[in-house]
């Protein structure tokens, strides 16, 4: 995962509350087999309203979402998190989020920054006023600044360490792995390996036909 | 320390114990790979730069997805057919075993393991599937797994975990005839609850238990989930380790005393500490069947459809109505009168030989009921090459069920295998959720041998119902090993 520090991209204003996942990615599009390629999904169903903020020129090439309460609600799908980072989103603002979905942003890189709901409100006014202003989120200080605002957010120490570290549960894991080889090393010679395939002899399988 | 069985193999697999409230970090001895849980945790590693650390502990096939009829066609849903081609692809790439449709080794992952030899006692196994718990049976601690995770396990060989609570479940006594392992499991669901094992492993116990055969205390330990519970147990014994010595992948020479040795050091201790116990009386219990929408609903064959009316717990009362709305079922009919459109014999659950076996033996001669369409799938095609050399598919074709290809088929209709709306099954698989073998499809769990004499009498049924107009010897119904026929053995 890579590292976060500081990052500064253009802000986009969705004054909406409650974004569940379901309007975040709709169902339909997760029997896809990749975890990329999403980014024409997201807000699929609004997307299709020219006046829909990411239909706004100004606001496109968004890179960080200032949404109302309640983001990310409903169904688990991680999907909801490829979708922003797919389009772009690198930081998500917001007075409250879904646990589940605050839990998802953090494994796959992206910030949920929880900001005071008045504050969320003096970020919208920069945004709409001037539509196209970058907003600089700094992780280290837990700030969010555009234009002559700048505003606090919280984010758990944990998640926080691992973003700016750059490490992904994956990675962290990784961290011990001496541990996970001197562990190999005492492995019991009499448990299983899939590796060299061992299996009765091969035998041709008669496909069934329909009935009747 | 006195521990548990589930204790012992947690312990024996901790690469780091957790500390400050961080979770332990467990090693993973066998991870099992199918194609709907596993392309994102491949493409996860692929966008990474990660490979997958112990291909040689990990092993895939084909089986929610895969067509049960002309199998040699390219399969005609464009979704599955993706799924599939995508896990081959991964496969090939990440240097994967793979079992794939066509191969005598492909078949529904949880029957695959055991039949390998792969899965054996004091191991941990995982695999993007619930239904893992199944391996459990051989007295390994064995779970279902998320996306993430699979990339985890794939990337790592290991997966950070809390430790569960421990739940002692005791089986005394001897099954009646004509009651099976799928009575007991299905008895203990509706006992605790779907929420009963919840955060819990079972370690499933007892006289009744321990006469079962290997297959049948896979099913007990497969349905675990169905209760809520993250893994089912049972220790290793001697019918354990007969199951498994001179499978391919068991243990050899110096190896296998060792592994022996080891293995029947894997028991709970008497003086052990379970966080909850229950206990049931394996003598009292009859063939079990569903009634409603989800596993806890179930009753005794000859039970009649609850009457919501007098369900004291409004919950449960309000569940009920809104289950019987969807089955269609009116309160107070005898569950025998109540006629099917389709059995359903398979799945990772009852799909294995013994249960063709138990079934063929009840359809042989037999007529089947008037518009009763009966599905017979094997859970692998070495469990279908193994009921081929028996001879056991002439039973079922002559009887007019179908004869399919393995895999998971009309359990969860991922397939073309689904019920249609409105339609009614008698299954021997694992979930009767709404709509879940097909859209409004409506499902009655049942053990192999109620699924058998229901085709024959076309309304829920147990082999007590028959007449059968000569003798078949029932006491073999009982989940111990049916006499294989002369045949060469596949599985």
């Amino acid at each position: 995962m890579e590292k976060f520090t500081t990052h500064t991209g253009v802000g986009v204003p969705l004054r909406r509350s409650n974004v569940d996942t379901d309007q975040i990615i709709p169902a339909v599009y997760l029997k896809r087999v990749t975890r990329t390629g999403f980014e024409d999904a997201l807000f699929a169903a609004w997307r299709g309203d020219p006046s829909f903020v990411l239909n706004q020129d100004a606001y496109s090439a968004g890179s960080v979402l200032v949404a109302g309460p309640d983001f990310g609600t409903g169904s688990s799908r991680e999907h909801a998190v490829w979708a922003l980072k797919d389009y772009g989103f690198r930081v998500v603002l917001a007075s409250r989020f879904a646990d589940i979905f605050r839990g998802n942003s953090g494994k796959q890189g992206l910030v949920a920054g929880i900001v005071a709901p008045e504050d969320i409100e003096l970020l919208w006014k920069v945004l709409e006023t001037k539509p196209g202003t970058e907003v600089t989120v700094d992780l280290g200080a837990k700030t969010a600044a555009a234009d002559d605002v700048t505003v606090p957010f919280q984010i758990d120490d944990y998640t926080r360490w691992r973003l700016m570290e750059g490490l992904d549960d994956i990675g962290l894991t990784l961290q011990n792995e001496a541990d996970i080889t001197a562990f190999e090393a005492d492995r019991a010679s009499w448990r299983p390996t899939t590796l060299p395939a061992k299996h009765l002899p091969s035998v041709p399988i008669e496909p069934a036909r329909p009935v009747g | 320390m006195a521990g548990t069985l589930a204790e012992k193999v947690w312990e024996a697999h901790l690469v780091r114990r957790g500390s400050d409230g961080s979770p332990d970090l467990l090693y993973i001895d066998l991870h099992l790979v199918h194609e709907v849980t596993s392309p994102q945790a491949f493409e996860g590693l692929r966008l990474a730069g990660r490979p997958v650390r112990r291909p040689d502990l990990t092993i895939a096939t084909e089986d929610h997805n895969t067509p049960t009829l002309d199998i040699d066609l390219p399969i005609a849903d464009l979704t599955s057919r993706t799924q599939i081609d995508t896990l081959r692809n991964n496969a090939r790439e990440f240097g994967v075993r793979i079992h794939s449709l066509g191969d005598a080794d492909q078949g529904i992952v949880h029957q695959v393991g055991p039949q390998l030899g792969l899965t054996m006692p004091g191991l941990t196994v995982v695999c993007g599937d619930s239904h893992t718990s199944t391996h459990g049976a051989f007295g390994a601690l064995a779970f279902g797994i998320g996306t993430s995770e699979v990339e985890h396990v794939l990337a790592t060989q290991t997966l950070p975990l809390a430790p569960f609570k421990t739940m002692a479940i005791t089986v005394d006594g001897e099954l009646p005839v004509g009651a099976t392992s799928k009575d007991i499991i299905l008895a203990i669901i509706a006992k605790i609850g779907t929420g009963g094992g919840q955060g819990y492993v079972l370690e499933y116990r007892g006289e009744a238990i321990r006469r079962l055969s290997m297959e049948a205390r896979m099913t007990i330990c497969n349905m675990s989930i169905e209760a809520g519970a993250r893994a089912g147990m049972i220790a290793p014994d001697e019918t354990t380790f007969e199951y498994l010595k001179g499978r391919p992948h068991a243990p050899e020479g110096a190896d296998w005393d060792a592994a022996v040795e080891y293995w029947k050091t894997l028991r709970s201790d008497d003086d052990a500490r379970f966080d909850a116990e229950v206990v049931l009386e394996a003598s009292d219990l009859e063939p079990f069947v569903t009634w409603g929408t989800n596993p806890g609903q179930g009753l005794p064959l000859s039970a009649s459809v609850p009457v919501p009316a007098e369900i004291a717990d409004e919950n449960e009362r309000v569940t009920a109505e809104r289950s019987l709305e969807y089955m269609g079922l009116t309160p107070g009919t005898p569950l025998r009168e109540i006629p099917v459109d389709t059995v359903f014999i398979g799945s990772c659950t009852n799909g294995r030989i013994e249960d063709l076996r138990s079934v063929a033996k009840v359809l042989k001669g037999q007529e089947k009921a008037e518009n009763v369409r009966v599905l017979v799938v094997p859970a692998s095609a070495r469990v279908r090459l193994q009921a081929e050399a028996e001879g056991l598919d002439v039973v079922f074709k002559e009887f007019g069920a179908e004869w399919r290809n393995a895999g998971c088929s009309m359990c969860l209709g991922m397939n073309p295998d689904q019920l249609k709306p409105g339609e009614r099954a008698a299954s021997t698989s694992n979930r009767n959720f709404e709509g879940r073998q097909g859209k409004g499809g409506r499902t009655h769990l049942v053990s192999p041998l109620v699924a058998a004499a229901t085709a024959i009498r076309g309304t829920l049924s147990s082999v007590s119902d028959l007449d059968l107009g000569y003798d078949v010897d029932l006491t073999t119904f009982d989940g111990s090993p049916l006499a294989p026929l002369e045949a060469p053995s596949f599985v």
